[in-house]
């Protein structure tokens, strides 16, 4: 198991490498540079220009800026934010509760109603009940996250007015953070407005986050429970005379875990990705609106720290969803030891 | 006579299809008595798993199946509610398979499987279910038992296996144990430990074994009485010693002469000409007519019913031993 968990994580270092160097290359591809995004409409003097472009090593060849980069990450340095004047990685810690709140909301929305919604479709195969599930299932995963959270804004926020229309709490409560999650620091505080404040204001954006991969888990689940459902142990758990429920909640689905783990591990890649338009459209402040406002002022370091630690976020999912594996799944951790 | 442990007439299984209903089992009767070991043997497509499952009450959606009696231990099947079949299952009847690494969940130890058994029949709390595992486990012929009840099934080879799912079977002391094609995919010193072990269980129990298999040697080795199968069909049934003297059927008189110990030291081994016909191009008259010696032109056009012979039953016109 050790020696597994060292060869998995010698794998992230090579990825880890590649992700830096699409991150310097892509945002350096974008025309403009932090400098004259940051003098403005009116424009800089080129002698200026030139005197800040060196100030922060920009003049020096591309090759040299990514080993500087390199050497800096390699002492944990990710760099200084060029609109802020904060180092980066203090400036994504105090950021990303926001998003892994949203993206746990979004994930247990998508679990809690993609899970049932499979094992009742596989159970019902061929049945109406199996078209309508996978038939909203696949419009829920052609649905433009942007467009679904207009549409989630207008009848939610506008018509019916239940939830407020973007942030993540109303301004008149302050909780003192604690985890950075909102949820949990109100609950910490006792102060049961501010949790339910923040609670409305969660609800439309894990919706809107969540809803592809409801639909992906949905279709996952219910061609996993088919495969295993027609499996010669399952026959004989019922020639067992067991309870149906046992059968298919225990036998079956333990069983069918293995590829839905592996669908979990791939959509939170998504959900950091979907966060991104998320955050935006009900601005929530998190990492995904952060690294957007990053990108339009050409603020490299943040582009590139915040690339980053997202990959490296996905990465520790990914490894996380290896080691679920072998629990899962005996003949793959006694294929380990 | 007493009453029979099981008794089944005239059991008709068929698979619905673009053509109509398939009939892949077609008028089978059969009574086991307590203590008894029955075979039924057939070649594969005979219908002979398909009428243990209709028993079983676990065939798929797909197929329909009717029969006049089914009465067990002198329960009526057909007037139970599905639940109370269904805990019959494993209590009064089990059923061991073909692939025993295949039956038994990858995911869970074998102990587990085996007192989870014990779990849904029984009222053993969870040490007792835990020193019955072992007992039976031990009963089934698994050194080290202990240590076995905490490994999965793919640390174990198909014949141990196989005696996990015989432990399982007769955890809760079944009347009947069905062994659909027990030693089919184990290798042939397993095969005969293994009937030997289903053989000793029969003598220490008490319970019945109904025994599916596709292979004359195994019928004579283990089984009293033999029922044979041929295309959904039972063609013969008698005591295993009348069946193998002198055969009425052709088919089963076929089938005996290919068996390899009984050919003659030298030339070729008799084979049956022709092959079984598919679940949807059955023949009119008697379904073996394209391949049987004894064929006369009734054959062709009549199906033979199935009637009383001797200490029997025979579906034939024109058996064998008779001279027509």
């Amino acid at each position: 198991m050790i020696r597994f968990l060292l060869l998995r994580l010698a794998q992230i270092v090579p990825a880890f490498i590649g992700v830096s160097l699409i991150a310097f290359a892509f945002i350096r591809l974008v025309p403009g540079d932090p400098i004259e995004v940051l003098s403005g409409e009116r424009g800089i003097d080129p002698e200026r220009h030139a005197e800040l472009m060196a100030k922060f090593g920009y003049d020096k060849p591309l090759h040299l800026q990514y080993f500087d980069y390199l050497y800096n990450l390699a002492q944990g340095d990710l760099g200084t934010s060029l609109v802020t004047r904060k180092p980066v990685l203090s400036e994504f810690a105090s950021l990303f509760p926001a998003t892994l709140e949203l993206s746990i909301a979004a994930m247990l929305f998508a679990l809690v109603l993609g899970l049932p919604a499979g094992i009742i479709a596989a159970l019902r195969r061929g049945k109406p009940t199996d078209h309508i599930l996978m038939g909203s299932a696949l419009t829920g995963y052609s649905m433009p996250i942007f467009w679904w959270g207009l549409l989630l804004i207008i009848l939610f926020s506008g018509i019916l007015q239940w939830t407020p229309v973007s942030g993540r709490i109303a301004v008149i409560h302050y909780v003192t953070p604690v985890t950075g999650f909102l949820l949990v620091d109100s609950l910490i505080a006792g102060d049961i407005d501010a949790f339910q404040s923040a609670l409305r204001h969660l609800v439309l954006p894990a919706i809107t986050l969540g809803t592809i991969p409801l639909a992906v888990l949905a279709r996952q689940t219910r061609s996993a429970m088919l495969e295993v459902l027609g499996e010669e142990y399952i026959r004989a758990a019922r020639a067992k005379g067991l309870h149906p429920w046992r059968i298919v909640l225990l036998h079956a689905l333990r069983n069918a875990l293995i590829p839905v783990l592996t669908t979990i591990g791939l959509q939170v890649g998504v959900l950091l990705a979907g966060a991104i338009l998320t955050e935006s459209i009900f601005s929530w402040p998190g990492i995904g609106k952060w690294l957007v406002h990053s990108i339009f002022s050409r603020d490299y370091p943040s582009v590139q720290g915040g690339l980053l630690l997202i990959a490296l976020c996905i990465m520790a999912v990914n490894l996380l969803v290896d080691i679920l594996y072998g629990m899962a799944d005996p003949r793959i951790r006694h294929a380990r030891e | 006579m007493s009453t029979p442990l099981l008794e089944i007439e005239d059991l008709c299984v068929g698979f619905a299809s673009e053509r109509g209903t398939l009939r892949a089992v077609d008028g089978v009767c059969l009574h086991v008595e307590k203590g008894e070991i029955l075979s039924i043997v057939g070649e594969s497509g005979s219908g002979k798993s398909v009428a243990m499952l209709a028993l079983m009450g676990l065939l798929g959606a797909e197929a329909t199946w009717s029969a006049k009696t089914m009465r067990f231990d002198g329960i009526d099947l057909l007037a139970l509610p599905p639940q109370a079949r269904r805990r019959m299952l494993g209590k009064e009847i089990s059923m061991i398979f073909q692939e025993p690494s295949a039956s038994l969940n990858p995911c869970f130890p074998v102990g587990y499987q085996i007192e989870e058994m014990l779990a849904a029949h029984t009222q053993l709390s969870s040490t007792e279910r835990r020193e019955r595992a072992e007992e039976l486990l031990r009963q089934a012929g698994i050194p080290d038992a202990r240590q076995r009840l905490k490994a999965f099934p793919h640390q174990l080879s198909g014949g141990m296996n196989q005696r996990v799912m015989i432990a399982m079977a007769i955890a809760c002391s079944p009347k009947l144990l069905i062994a659909d094609e027990p030693t089919t995919a184990l290798d042939v010193t397993i095969q005969a430990q293994i009937l030997n072990l289903l053989r000793a269980l029969v003598d220490e129990t008490g319970m019945a074994l109904l025994l599916i298999t596709h292979d004359m040697g195994v019928v004579a080795e283990t089984a009293e009485r033999v029922s044979v199968m041929y295309a959904g069909h039972q063609v013969e049934s008698r005591k295993v010693e009348a069946l193998f003297d002198a055969p009425r059927h052709p088919y089963t008189k076929a089938l005996l002469e290919a068996l390899p110990d009984r050919a003659p030291a030298h030339g070729h081994l008799p084979a049956i000409p022709g092959t079984v016909p598919g679940i949807d191009n059955r023949p009119n008259g008697c379904l073996f007519h394209p391949r049987c010696s004894r064929m006369q032109e009734d054959c062709r056009a009549l199906e033979p019913p199935l009637l009383e012979d001797g200490d029997g039953l025979l579906r034939c016109f024109h058996p064998c031993g008779t001279e027509s």
